[in-house]
């Protein structure tokens, strides 16, 4: 919720590009993130997700454009904004000969603010064995433990690096009340990346999408489903391929019945399927899939960026 | 208060909200002066962000659905609730009979057809012989 009076951005991103072995892994990736809110990114596997992360985490420095967290360049002052993140990685790694309680102890070392009450409290609610071993641990186990030691010293930012990936639907539950408590609860920011779309959906106050590096969609969700349309069309007669519609961005279907989705042009899109003796037989609002399935079809290029207002 | 989120349909998850709010309302499942439950314990509840909750509260009020009074929370209104039920209840069934019919016009079945299956379902109901 936005109570928060500070209004800097909690992370900001500006022109940051970055080449592993001549391929682009991030190609010009401006975005800023705004105090008490849920900011989801979307992407492909390999599409640029965890890199981003790790500059953010300060991990990767950035050669070109610039990272800064709270404010901070998060890879010279990393112990300083390192303390202020909760960070959870995909491959959730933890030392396996550890017991549960000795991995709290050691996470606990890491962060002055620690909450002793809070971590016991969630590992009930978890329902973890304190005294069971790391290496003895289902996956979804591993995630809860990892979830607790980036919640427990309650982070003004909590980082999720695709924290459902692989995991049973109790756990996403988790993850996601997590997700919502975090900012429910006590304004703090969440930024998390997921391939999992109706997860995006359900919690997010901003997305952004990543596709080949670039950031295709960076907007507020509200503004997003507000702007965008979904148009079923029908023709007169059947098309072998996807007819090309003013104003559409993509153009998905067979026959004489084909999807369209639109950004903002539905103007254009309407008067031209006139035009053409086509009609609209279902006008309503897409679905963050069938956004990112136009988005990622189109050839790259930045729609909307840091309209953060 | 019983309500359920489909992220899959497209459809706004804050409209989705007030949609089915007024449903509840609408069938007397949610009566005046019952209290909502408080926005961050909807959105914990739902596992959806609390600013589509407050979105979806902040509507619902300005349509007179429901009403917040500082220190008790958000209830249903008392007042003028059963003609904006009347009219809630003909807003969901025109959607509904939309669906229907463009369903029907799809399927080439006239009118005076799909009013008779709508008559014979009805009074199946009624004698309790529909499954």
């Amino acid at each position: 919720m936005s109570s928060s009076n500070d209004s800097h951005p909690i992370i900001e991103i500006e022109h940051l590009t970055r080449t592993f072995r001549k391929k682009a892994a991030l190609d010009d990736v401006s975005l800023s993130v705004p105090p008490s809110c849920v900011f989801g990114l979307l992407g492909e596997n390999g599409a640029g997700k965890s890199t981003l992360i790790k500059h953010i985490l300060g991990t990767l420095k950035a050669k070109s454009g610039s990272v800064r967290v709270f404010g901070e360049n998060p890879v010279e002052n990393a112990e300083s904004v390192l303390a202020r993140i909760g960070y959870l990685s995909e491959d959730r790694e933890m030392p396996t000969w550890m017991r549960v309680h000795e991995v709290m102890r050691y996470t606990q070392a890491f962060f002055p603010k620690w909450d002793e009450h809070f971590a016991s409290e969630l590992l009930e609610t978890f329902r973890l064995d304190r005294d069971a071993k790391v290496k003895t641990l289902s996956r979804g186990e591993k995630a809860q433990l990892g979830l607790l030691a980036a919640l427990a010293h309650r982070p003004e930012l909590l980082l999720l690096d695709e924290p459902s990936s692989g995991l049973d639907a109790i756990v996403r539950r988790d993850i996601l009340g997590a997700i919502v408590r975090t900012v429910a609860d006590e304004g703090r920011t969440v930024f998390f990346s997921s391939h999992l779309l109706e997860e995006v959906e359900r919690v997010s106050d901003y997305v952004a999408m990543i596709s080949g590096g670039k950031l295709v969609l960076c907007d507020k969700l509200d503004h997003i489903k507000e702007t965008h349309h979904r148009l079923i069309v029908h023709f007169e007669d059947t098309h072998s391929k996807a007819p090309s519609i003013n104003g559409a961005l993509s153009c998905n279907g067979h026959g004489k019945e084909w999807t369209l989705i639109c950004n903002g042009e539905l103007d254009k899109a309407q008067a031209h399927i006139q035009e053409i003796g086509a009609r609209i037989v279902e006008q309503n609002t897409p679905s963050l899939e069938d956004l990112f399935i136009a988005y990622s079809e189109r050839p790259m290029e930045v729609v909307k960026k840091g309209e953060h207002s | 208060m019983h309500i359920h989120i489909t992220p899959k349909d497209g459809v706004p998850i804050y409209r989705q909200l007030i949609q089915q709010v007024k449903l509840l309302v609408a069938s007397g499942r949610l009566n005046p002066g019952e209290e909502l439950p408080p926005i961050r314990t909807l959105a914990k509840q739902l596992l959806i962000n609390p600013n589509t909750v407050a979105r979806a509260y902040r509507d619902l009020e300005t349509e007179g659905v429901l009403e917040s009074k500082q220190g008790s929370g958000t209830t249903v209104c008392q007042t003028g609730l059963s003609p904006l039920a009347r009219k809630e209840k003909i807003t969901i069934l025109t959607d509904r009979c939309d669906a229907l019919i463009s369903e029907a016009k799809q399927l080439n079945v006239e009118r005076d057809i799909l009013i008779d299956i709508i008559k014979q379902r009805y009074d199946a109901f009624d004698t309790g012989d529909h499954s």
